[in-house]
């Protein structure tokens, strides 16, 4: 069966629609209520984000558009230094999308939000006409413990850069699948509450953290400097890059350090606790390629106060200046 | 000979001032992947030569893709970046935002596949590139042909180097030595420098595209200086002769024609054309000339090593990566692009500060 | 321009070989280069362009020897100069 404009209308198509694919997957009390907006208990400061879903395909090799949305959205409050709570869900769905897709992309939704520890407690769904295509638009709220102070100003010179694992690999996933190239690399998306909560549970300094998406590595970089007003000193020796991603990027003449992931995060921690905490995050669930990258320094010689830089020491030992993504780091092949 | 004495010798040297260009995107692009610049001698100047096949395409080549994909039969397939290059006005990237069916594929051979599953489109490859591509779309034309599939269309940009070397030579750029294309070599051979370099009396030496491999590039193209000699240090993959088999689908295939390179002008000879007997797959190739490029624009300069990316007027301003002017800030491979990258701290793609 | 990069044949198939780069794998035409099962070949663009010397271990080893060779070489011409 496939999502037509009935599905949209509002009547008791969607009705049916709503609870025999998005009630049964994310059953709670909240939803179960089926008011028309979530009461729930707060909190002194309140961590709230929002993100939406376009990836095609909507299920790739390791993963799909639910478990992506759970997990952009957590990994985003978690690098916020919140404890994630609560998201919301509106899907756009086109017509002739086959309800068996829809289907297992709300369970793995659900699962990834069990796995994650958040509620899903208010969603919405509209139809679209079209070729049988799904988006998803999420809100994320996660409560901040009292006296965590993180943020991406916080990086200070001296930091270590801690990086959770293997760079490149979802986007290698989703533009392989899309190309028609055949490989074993899988999306790396993966909610991450585990190993953030690990550092703090077991007192690592964290002063700021990112989630390594959209732009890369060097993209993601470059944003911290500016917030933080330092720079960043890489070895690139150090960068994490398995080998079928790297030759992937080497057949596209892309560069891994500006491909996306949905299950890295990137931690600036303080230099005393930075050993202690590689060795936390690569004991925790999709830690284990976990590597120190590099650090923080003041911004002298390279760089300046208004014009930070990111700094990679190559392997022959040149100093390559990284710059924020530009453009859609499209292939060059010929 | 260690690298270790490699890297002193291009970091220490101080004898004349040395100007090397490489010919090849893929070697810009590594230099500044490598950071190469960073350890040379602020003696020894590198500059990018036309081996970017983006930056050299014309913009009336880019027109008549547009043209192309107005037609709603019509389906444009090419690689990356050539779809963000603007032509005399639009990009191709522009076009697909208005509706063109524009495709991005690894290889031109997808064509086949793509063309057998809807026979009612007639499938465009955007057919750009230099003596290394142009065997894989002698094959293409070639399994089409015995296929028999009647929906597959070439526009065709195939540029030759020796031809465009020959005209940096001559015309007064100050290059001593050419770092010579790796995977040009591997398909033509490095022989085809042969004549350049005894004409002109300067050193080519092809190279692979690892940080050290360029670096042992350099270092021999420094010592070899004002001598008219090829060098193979790529080994591994390069031949004095190439692949004679490409070489052979090629020119069964294609034939020689002048043809435009962007800022450069007409060049004799410099061109692949498909043969009359293959005309039925070209899409209108040929006098595709006309090269308007925005004003102020230095492209044609930089491209010849004449001048640096930091000194054209549009530079960082109106031409950025993300909004660029002139092919050469397009491409990963670009010259400005990759000064663009480093313009910040004023490594301007010329001399070190 | 022109990426390319080395792989092994894994497999052949009339003019077609899958080739192997370290996991990802591309069905690249194989009409120009005669390749069978576990040869290193460089692919560009879907198609093989080059089989790989076999010496490849040594290339670096080559490639130095190359460049004093070169430089012997030159050292030697300086010399016949500085005699006139």
């Amino acid at each position: 069966m496939n999502i037509t404009m009935a599905h949209g209308a509002g009547g008791e198509t969607t009705e049916r629609l709503i609870t025999e694919i998005f009630m049964s997957a994310f059953q709670n009390k909240e939803l179960l209520r089926s008011g028309d907006c979530a009461l729930l208990p707060g909190a002194e400061r309140i961590a709230v984000t929002t993100d939406s879903f376009v990836v095609q395909p909507v299920i790739y090799p390791g993963g799909d558009i639910g478990r992506l949305s759970v997990c952009g959205t957590v990994n985003d409050l978690l690098a916020g230094g919140a404890e994630p709570k609560y998201l919301t869900a509106g899907f756009i769905l086109e017509t002739g999308l086959e309800l068996n897709t829809l289907k297992l992309i709300a369970d793995s939704m659900a699962e990834t939000a069990r796995e994650a520890g958040v509620m899903i407690v208010a969603g919405d769904t509209k139809v679209i006409g079209g070729k049988g295509g799904l988006m998803i638009n999420t809100a994320g709220f996660g409560i901040v413990p009292e006296g965590r102070e993180i943020g991406p100003e916080m990086c200070r010179p001296g930091d270590a850069l801690l990086i959770s694992g293997t760079l490149g690999d979802h986007h290698a996933a989703i533009l392989g699948k899309r190309m028609g190239i055949k490989n074993d690399i899988v999306s790396d998306n993966a909610p991450l509450r585990e190993m953030v909560e690990t550092l703090f549970v077991n007192g690592i300094r964290v002063h700021a953290m990112r989630d390594v998406t959209r732009g890369g590595l060097a993209t993601i970089l470059n944003e911290l400097a500016k917030s933080s007003k330092v720079c960043f000193e890489l070895e690139e020796k150090a960068l994490p890059v398995s080998e079928s991603v790297h030759s992937f990027a080497g057949l596209l003449g892309l560069d891994p350090l500006y491909m996306g992931n949905e299950g890295r995060m990137l931690f600036s921690v303080d230099e005393a606790d930075a050993e202690k905490a590689l060795e936390l995050i690569r004991k925790s669930r999709y830690g284990e390629n976990a590597a120190r990258i590099g650090g923080a320094a003041e911004t002298h010689g390279y760089g300046t106060a208004s014009a930070p830089s990111v700094i990679l020491k190559t392997l022959i030992g040149g100093r390559r200046i990284l710059k924020a993504l530009v453009g859609e780091g499209l292939p060059r092949i010929c | 000979m260690p690298y270790e004495s490699i890297l002193r010798f291009l970091t220490e040297y101080d004898g004349e001032k040395t100007t090397i260009m490489e010919i090849c995107g893929s070697h810009t692009a590594a230099i500044e992947h490598n950071g190469i610049r960073s350890l040379l001698s602020p003696a020894i100047r590198l500059v990018s030569g036309p081996g970017c096949p983006v930056c050299v395409t014309v913009s009336a080549y880019i027109d008549r893709l547009i043209e192309l994909s107005k037609r709603p039969e019509n389906v444009i397939v090419t690689f990356g970046d050539l779809i963000r290059v603007p032509g005399s006005g639009a990009s191709l990237s522009d076009a697909a935002a208005l509706g063109a069916d524009v495709r991005m594929v690894y290889s031109p051979m997808d064509i086949l596949t793509l063309a057998k599953k809807e026979p009612d489109r007639v499938f465009i490859f955007a057919a750009v590139g230099f003596e290394t591509t142009a065997p894989v779309y002698a094959r293409l034309v070639e399994l089409s042909e015995e296929d028999g599939q009647k929906n597959v269309r070439l526009l065709t940009s195939l540029k030759t180097m020796p031809e465009v070397v020959d005209i940096l030579c001559s015309s007064g750029g100050e290059i001593d030595g050419f770092l010579a294309p790796g995977h040009v070599c591997a398909v033509s051979g490095y022989r085809i420098f042969e004549p350049l370099a005894e004409k002109y009396n300067r050193p080519f030496v092809a190279a692979g595209f690892e940080g050290n491999e360029i670096m042992a590039a350099l270092y021999a193209l420094v010592r070899l200086k004002g001598r008219g000699v090829v060098r193979n240090l790529y080994p591994r993959v390069v031949t004095a002769e190439g692949n004679t088999s490409a070489i052979g689908a090629v020119s069964r295939i294609f034939e020689k024609g002048d043809a435009s390179w962007r800022g450069l002008g007409r060049i004799a000879s410099s061109g692949l054309y498909l043969r009359k007997e293959y005309e039925r797959f070209d899409a209108g190739s040929r006098g595709l000339d006309r090269d308007r490029v925005a004003e102020g624009c230095r492209c044609a300069f930089v491209l010849q090593g004449k001048e640096t990316s930091t000194a054209c007027p549009l530079f960082g301003k109106n031409c950025t990566p993300s909004s660029p002017k002139g092919a050469c800030m397009v491409s990963g491979e670009g010259s400005c692009f990759n000064a663009f990258q480093n313009s910040q701290n004023g490594l301007d793609g010329g001399f070190r500060p | 321009m022109c990426v390319a990069i080395p792989g092994t044949v894994i497999e052949k198939k009339d003019h077609t070989a899958t080739v192997d780069f370290g996991g990802t794998k591309v069905d690249a035409e194989a009409g120009l280069v005669e390749v069978r099962e576990g040869d290193r070949v460089l692919v560009h663009a879907g198609c093989i362009i080059q089989k790989l010397d076999q010496k490849e271990a040594n290339a670096m080893t080559a490639l130095f020897q190359e460049l004093e060779d070169a430089l012997a070489e030159e050292e030697e011409e300086e010399g016949r100069l500085n005699a006139l």
